[in-house]
């Protein structure tokens, strides 16, 4: 904070200042005990809290508006539809997206990356093409490809990353060829916490004409997103890895490429019209989203978003950054535990392994202790080879966690040693 | 703690460093792969029977603290029982492990008896049933065993 601010009045002061005590007290579910020890929530990477008012907006939208969309003309189908087209529109300005019917809902950043290996890369690809991601991705950011490959012959090639967990960009810029379809590549790594260079990988992809996908799951709870900005053509999120419902997420899709790719699904609501001898299909987004969707999760989607609107972002963000140095201090303090993932650009994720305590065992040592953090390959087993590790434990943080619940991780790490001694 | 402590207590802690028959099996007529998605835990287990009586065991491979030591464990207990004894004590282990046996573990566990705090994690009932899946199929399949969709 600038030294002019200090001047001004205290009150001013609280209303820049990020108040964490505050924040946590929109969420319900952090003010519980496990067994004797307050839970510190340590595994938001995997999904995150929610706050009362994404709760609210869900119970209201089916206490007083339930009813299908798109299709009843009586008051309560005209309501929900309203609630969730509006849904659509508030994920578009968070994204910065140039039109709503770029936004299409799907259940969540895994159906996202099929629907466009399905719809665009059936489509586009043909033996021997290329399809280029990196070795940092999520198993939904490889499967899909793999099972597109299997069905066209196309190939999926792998960018490799340095031993900080960085994605080695100039061995990335040589797989990029005249065979080269598609680029499906991570924002933030879920497993390292690695910001990616999405910018430089978009304009080294896009002098050669390939479009970008990006896997946004972990990065949208975390950096401001502006797809414009970005000029991806493809950008993918879950609702519930954003403070939103779980069923919920998202799949924006440059116009000129939705238009162009056949629908994923069938079913009601996607269609024209239909005879048995064959449909015509609706436009967008409605092409991609066959049968009833999930009304109420977009809807509480959309109250996610308004409320990162209200708490100020950067503030969180910054608060962010602060846990992350502040853990990386602390548990590089711990003897014989080893940082996986040390990028100099990189989240509020820690993902770490200690000298003569599997993962597993820390897992279950720590939730003795209240402290709920993720033990495993975290769906990425390539990288866990990378590393040369069966599993990882993995600590990722929210604006709402705390100083003080980094200090009771490392207590609570330093515990297990003592059980391991 | 008091959990923890009979989760870990020291026979499990002493296998885990130190585990007993942990090597390959030259001489074996039956292995198989064990694995467990959750955690990670990958272990073969070797075995030479007559066809009736296990003449010897070992295993190899990585995992928690749970599942090695009860592999460990299980490959010092097991040597020169019978195909069934073995199969017969696999039960009694498995009840043992989720919870379905009274407060005190079977007698004839033995030893055995120090994963009894496993009930109380279940979580951790697939990292300690892992290496018994393993030799069960060892013996009657040598397919692969995934701990994955199993309703343990």
């Amino acid at each position: 904070m600038s030294s002019l601010l200090k001047t001004h009045d205290p009150s001013e002061m609280n209303g820049l200042d990020f108040d964490v005590e505050k924040i946590r007290q929109d969420f319900p579910i952090l003010h519980q005990k496990v067994g004797s020890k307050p839970l510190i929530y340590l595994d938001n990477a995997a999904t995150s809290q929610k706050p009362q008012c994404v709760i609210d907006a869900v119970e209201k939208y089916y206490r007083e508006d339930n009813a299908n969309i798109h299709r009843g003309v009586h008051m309560l189908s005209e309501r929900a539809t309203d609630y969730y087209e509006g849904a659509r529109k508030k994920i578009q300005a968070f994204l910065h997206a140039k039109h709503a019917h770029e936004i299409l809902f799907v259940r969540g950043t895994t159906e996202a990356i099929n629907l466009v290996a399905q719809s665009f890369g059936r489509t586009n690809l043909k033996a021997g093409d290329e399809i280029l991601i990196t070795h940092m991705e999520h198993h939904s950011n490889i499967v899909p490809w793999q099972l597109v490959c299997e069905q066209t012959g196309a190939v999926l090639k792998v960018a490799p990353i340095n031993d900080r967990g960085e994605l080695i960009l100039e061995e990335f810029r040589k797989l990029l060829s005249e065979k080269t379809r598609l680029v499906s590549v991570v924002h933030i790594s879920n497993s390292l916490g690695t910001i990616n260079p999405v910018k430089e990988i978009i304009a080294m992809a896009h002098n050669q004409n390939i479009p970008v996908m990006l896997d946004g799951a972990q990065a949208t709870p975390h950096v401001p997103i502006d797809v414009l900005e970005l000029d991806c053509d493809f950008y993918a999120f879950s609702g519930h890895k954003l403070f939103g419902p779980t069923g919920i997420g998202v799949l924006y899709g440059k116009e000129k490429f939705l238009d162009a790719m056949p629908p994923y699904q069938g079913g009601g609501d996607m269609i024209r019209t239909v005879t048995l001898e064959g449909s015509t299909y609706n436009q967008l987004p409605y092409k991609f989203e066959a049968g009833t969707p999930n009304i109420s999760g977009a809807i509480g989607l959309g109250a996610a978003i308004d409320y990162l609107y209200q708490i100020n972002f950067s503030l969180a963000t910054r608060h962010e950054e602060e846990l992350l140095h502040y853990a990386q201090d602390k548990l590089a303090a711990i003897n014989g535990l080893r940082m996986i993932g040390e990028a100099a650009n990189k989240i509020s994720v820690c993902s770490f392994v200690i000298e003569g305590i599997h993962p597993h065992d820390l897992g279950t040592i720590l939730d003795q202790e209240g402290v709920a953090i993720r033990t495993g390959h975290h769906c990425t087993m390539p990288l866990m080879k990378r590393f040369g590790v069966p599993a990882t434990a993995r600590a990722s943080m929210a604006f709402y966690n705390t100083l003080q619940e980094i200090d009771s991780l490392a207590a609570a790490l330093r515990k297990a040693q003592e059980v391991f001694a | 703690m008091s959990d923890l402590r009979e989760l870990y207590q020291e026979v499990i802690l002493d296998h885990n460093k130190n585990p007993r028959n942990f090597h390959k099996l030259d001489n074996a007529n039956h292995s198989a792969e064990g694995y467990n998605p959750l955690c990670g835990d990958q272990l073969t287990v070797f075995v030479k029977t007559d066809g009736t009586t296990i003449q010897d065991l070992s295993f190899e491979g990585h995992g928690c603290a749970i599942s090695k030591a009860s592999a460990s464990l299980m490959t010092s207990i097991l040597k020169g029982k019978s195909t069934e004894d073995a199969f017969k004590l696999f039960d009694k282990f498995h009840h043992m492990v989720t919870g379905e046996m009274g407060s005190e573990p079977d007698a004839e566990l033995g030893k055995l008896a120090v994963f009894a705090g496993v009930c109380e994690f279940p979580s951790r009932v697939k990292c300690a049933s892992l290496a018994w899946h393993t030799l069960k199929s060892a013996i009657s399949s040598g397919e692969q065993v995934s701990t994955e969709g199993d309703d343990l």
